[in-house]
């Protein structure tokens, strides 16, 4: 609770936390399927209608409702965004401790190989991985799941490897605590902090490559709403239907928007060394 | 041994590394890679002649000795035969390049030369309104996808001047600077937008930093100007992370450069690749991706080493 009252005293992370909140509410409408209109329903009749008391935000080429697809989409992206995020910060963190705390050869091979993931610019490695494994939702998860690894990986190594030296480690050890215990209580728990404040920002990132995958029309398929797809269909009638463009654009910018700012309001908060230079 | 010799050492190693991902990645493919290159023409081959074609391609043969020759061919700057262009895939690269590298260094100039000028300026009117100000577009900007910013431009180009960005055949810059600059000036924004915001605002919090530091107070108790302190002796150290910074998002102007290219229909080789993947070119992908990786291993490399150039103080030890 403590933390949440932190977050709305700071000014970016109540307006970043306010933003996460409605969006979060708003794919929870769209799940629960109170949308205004159906998101896959065609209206033939009401094709390319600009924004009204009917259709809101107006209707797209296929005559469907634009804002229950923006509604839909939110909770697809944001879907993707939540397990690619968990599946970098399981694995991330896995690797990054036991890394720091067998070391020599594991360590080694571990670091290795997120150098190896890391050699790729993030885009074209999801982009490599759907390009193999086939376009989709559970595969962009999986592919924006691997990029970000590393990240969480180095995010974890580093802190562990100096924490494992630490005093309270030797003296549970010398209570006779289990490597799994002391890995699992003492340096995860330290490790809090960090990965809470690399997860809000990879959530950003997470949602940004997934509206990058399906806008090159590599991640969520037709006709299932995604906001990436549905900016990318918008560019052959940018000028008779701005509206296409301009409201998912918004919408996944203010998305990106909320959790950089959510995130650097939790630097703040939860790590000292930045309080002074925050940017 | 320090971080810049462990760096070095292992380089090779971390090369193999991608090499063999990339190889093994595009083996991962579902169905062989005969019937991936020829598509639904496959299904006409008479056993004989797929099995001339396996021996042909030298995809009959274990796969480490696939890997073995692929690697040589490597060596010698041979990555195979594309299918849909017809020619070596070095060759298709290397036409393609000038345009995204000149993309990703114009992206760069753009940023570096507005995005330093802003943090410094928000770094030296620390928490008035004009640095507020700053930092808000800084932040927006962070969050503006490339491909929102891009549309948006072409929109406001065509709905407010009539105008759209010159696309399809590009001109190179030795031939027409000016047709490519007129080319390549949006996009380059547009690239060039979120790498601008995020130098902002590390030049800015780097600046606060140095500029609370005890030899800056030297500077300005022995009667420095603001302005020769500011310039002269904070910036200078202030740059190293920017340096840092500039050297990460190369490699990302030219993954990003995928994205950017597709909206402004630029030959690049982002979009390339992109077409490369939904053709199923997988010599094309391999050959590409490969080529950009090393490019980017080369630049942080470059990077690395600028870092200890530019301050001696600095042993990573660990990163």
């Amino acid at each position: 609770m403590r933390i949440f009252r932190a977050i709305f005293a700071h000014t970016s992370g109540r307006i970043g936390g306010t933003i996460v909140l409605l969006y979060l509410f708003i794919a929870a409408l769209g799940a629960l399927g109170l949308t205004p209109h159906d998101p896959l329903m065609q209206y033939r009749v009401d094709r390319l209608m600009a924004p009204n008391a009917t259709y809101w935000m107006g209707t797209d080429l296929f005559g469907r409702d634009l804002a229950s697809r923006l509604m839909t989409g939110i909770g697809q992206s944001f879907t993707v965004a939540f397990f690619s995020v968990a599946v970098a910060t399981l694995a991330g963190t896995a690797l990054g401790l036991t890394a720091a705390w067998f070391g020599r050869l594991w360590d080694g091979a571990v670091m290795r190989s997120m150098d190896v993931l890391l050699a790729f610019p993030a885009i074209l490695l999801a982009m490599l991985i759907v390009a193999v494994f086939g376009a989709g939702t559970w595969n962009s998860i999986a592919a924006i799941g691997i990029v970000y690894t590393p990240i969480f990986t180095r995010v974890v190594r580093g802190p562990a490897l100096s924490l494992k030296t630490r005093e309270f480690v030797d003296a549970a050890r010398t209570f006779g605590s289990s490597g799994r215990y002391i890995l699992t209580r003492h340096l995860l728990l330290n490790l809090v902090a960090p990965l809470t404040v690399q997860v809000t920002l990879a959530l950003a990132w997470a949602l940004l490559t997934e509206a990058g995958l399906s806008f090159l029309g590599l991640g969520t398929q037709p006709p299932a709403p995604s906001l990436g797809l549905m900016l990318s269909d918008s560019r052959n009638l940018m000028e008779t239907a701005p509206w296409l463009m301009i409201f998912p654009g918004l919408t996944i910018m203010a998305s990106i928007l909320g959790f950089n700012l959510l995130g650097d309001a939790l630097r703040d908060i939860l790590d000292p060394k930045t309080r002074r230079s925050r940017a | 041994m320090n971080y810049l010799t462990r760096r070095l050492v292992t380089f090779p190693f971390v090369l193999i590394g991608v090499s063999s991902l990339v190889f093994v990645a595009i083996r991962m493919v579902p169905g062989d890679s005969i019937t991936a290159m020829l598509g639904t023409d496959a299904g006409l081959l008479t056993p004989t002649q797929r099995e001339a074609l396996a021996v042909y391609f030298g995809i009959d043969q274990p796969w480490f000795v696939q890997y073995g020759r692929w690697l040589l061919g490597l060596l010698q700057g041979d990555l195979g035969i594309s299918v849909t262009y017809g020619k070596p895939v070095f060759e298709v690269i290397l036409k393609r390049f000038p345009l995204t590298l000149e993309l990703a260094l114009l992206s760069m100039i753009i940023a570096l030369s507005v995005g330093v000028p802003a943090g410094v300026f928000a770094a030296t009117h620390n928490e008035r309104p004009s640095d507020l100000a700053v930092r808000i577009v800084a932040m927006i900007g962070q969050s503006t996808p490339s491909f929102v910013l891009g549309l948006l431009i072409i929109y406001a180009l065509s709905a407010g001047f009539g105008v759209l960005p010159i696309m399809g055949e590009f001109s190179p810059l030795w031939q027409d600077p000016l047709a490519n600059l007129s080319q390549l000036i949006f996009p380059a924004i547009t690239l060039g937008f979120a790498f601008a915001a995020s130098v902002t605002r590390i030049s800015r919090s780097a600046m606060l930093d140095i500029l609370s530091e005890d030899y800056v107070r030297t500077a300005r108790s022995k009667g420095a100007s603001s302005r020769s302190v500011t310039w002269r002796h904070a910036l200078p150290n202030a740059l190293i992370p920017v340096v840092t910074l500039s050297g990460i998002e190369f490699g990302y102007l030219l993954g990003g450069a995928v994205i950017v290219e597709q909206i402004y229909a630029l030959p690049g080789l982002g979009r390339m690749v992109l077409g490369a993947i939904l053709q199923r070119d997988y010599a094309l992908v391999q050959g590409t991706v490969l080529f950009i990786a090393l490019n980017f291993m080369i630049v942080n490399l470059l990077v690395d080493l600028a870092y200890f150039a530019l301050d001696p103080r600095i042993r990573l030890r660990d990163r």
